[in-house]
């Protein structure tokens, strides 16, 4: 199933803003227990944008970024990217391996470990979400990650949606630790060109 | 300080001597310098995808290799530059994210430069220098003052091509 994601109704956006709400919510809930801080997130943004300017909605192209990317397997394949600026990255894991802030300046493999396990229990709480509203059965690959260019990072994600069309639809969430300096983020969830009528169908929505 | 033209993703730009074509944060996405060195007019593309016939949507023929080179020549033909003495240099192409079974979706990169090449073959333009490959973003630019196509990177250093 294939739709022209510019014709999205305002119902239907909202839907997927919901679930990203929602998504995010659990995700956000679940890295405040595990560096013990609260974490405020932004209402999601479900935004339809050409290809090109997706990078912008992180900064640009070349801001340096730490990107942990998973597939969705299951009935509504999709990618999950969460993103953090790398001084952000680089403060969160002074926070989940215990050390003094500011003293990480470049990730050995057990920082890199914690990251993609970050990522795991990341991307396993937003899909809890969206198998509730789906009730599919929504599994994540094993994640990966790259620290570079936010261009780079989302060219893997975009070059996929490419072959279909030239907007992307990301739903996105903006989240950060309280106070000045913390660790600021957002989650992406980008379904594949043809599992966003599978979703909208499934949560009830699609017109 | 000499005009800085952008190229976007899925976009390429011509200009000629003494502007720089640059695009920032190629990944999987090659960067296809072409230049001139007697006119000094060059183009800069930033292709997405090897091949627009497999392909859905083929609105924006920038985004593909096989339908972004035949243009930007075009253009490049009609600003004067020869195609005899046109030179092209090639970057970008990463695979940023490794997965232990790779599959196709992974593999773009390596599929964008190989298209590149192949499509830059077939219009008779001249390959001279190429960095492509490995896991990591680049940013190129091309100096249209003395055709210098300079490839950054966050942690493997800066070359000129």
């Amino acid at each position: 199933m294939t739709e022209d994601i510019m014709k999205l109704s305002s119902l239907e956006l909202d839907a997927l803003k919901e679930v990203g709400n929602v998504g995010a919510g659990n995700a956000a809930t679940a890295l405040s227990q595990i560096i013990n801080r609260k974490i405020d997130m932004t209402v999601p943004q479900v935004a339809i944008l050409p290809l090109g300017e997706v990078p912008d909605v992180v900064g640009g192209p070349e801001i340096m970024v730490a990107g942990v990317f998973l597939r969705v397997f299951g009935p509504a394949p999709s990618s999950i990217l969460f993103l953090l600026p790398r001084d952000s990255a680089f403060l969160l894991v002074d926070m989940l391996m215990g050390r003094e802030r500011g003293l990480t300046d470049h990730l050995d493999s057990m920082d890199e470990s914690a990251l993609l396990e970050i990522g795991n229990i990341l991307a396993g709480a937003y899909l809890n979400a969206l198998s509730f509203f789906t009730k599919f059965t929504l599994l994540p690959s094993i994640p990966a990650l790259a620290i570079d260019m936010a261009g780079a990072i989302l060219s893997v994600i975009l070059s996929q949606l490419g072959q279909m069309g030239d907007h992307a639809l990301v739903i996105e969430t903006e989240f950060s630790t309280e106070g000045d300096g913390g660790v600021k983020g957002h989650f992406f969830l980008i379904p594949d060109p043809g599992s966003l009528g599978t979703i909208l169908a499934a949560i009830g929505v699609k017109e | 300080m000499a005009e800085l033209i952008k190229v976007g993703m899925a976009d390429y730009k011509v200009g000629r001597d003494p502007a720089s074509l640059i695009s920032y944060g190629l990944g999987s996405c090659v960067g296809i310098a072409v230049f001139d060195p007697v006119t000094k007019v060059g183009g800069l593309a930033h292709i997405m995808l090897p091949d627009s016939n497999q392909a859905r949507s083929t609105d924006n023929p920038a985004k593909f290799a096989d339908t972004c080179l035949p243009l930007m020549l075009d253009d490049l033909l009609k600003m004067g530059a020869v195609k005899s003495r046109l030179l092209a240099k090639i970057a970008g192409g990463a695979q940023m994210f490794t997965f232990a079974n790779a599959t196709d979706i992974m593999r773009v990169g390596e599929r964008n430069s190989e298209a590149v090449r192949m499509m830059l073959k077939k219009l008779d333009l001249r390959l001279i220098a190429e960095d492509c490959g490995g896991n990591y973003g680049r940013t190129v630019e091309l100096k249209l003052d003395n055709g210098v196509f300079r490839v950054k990177t966050i942690d493997k250093g800066e070359k000129e091509l």
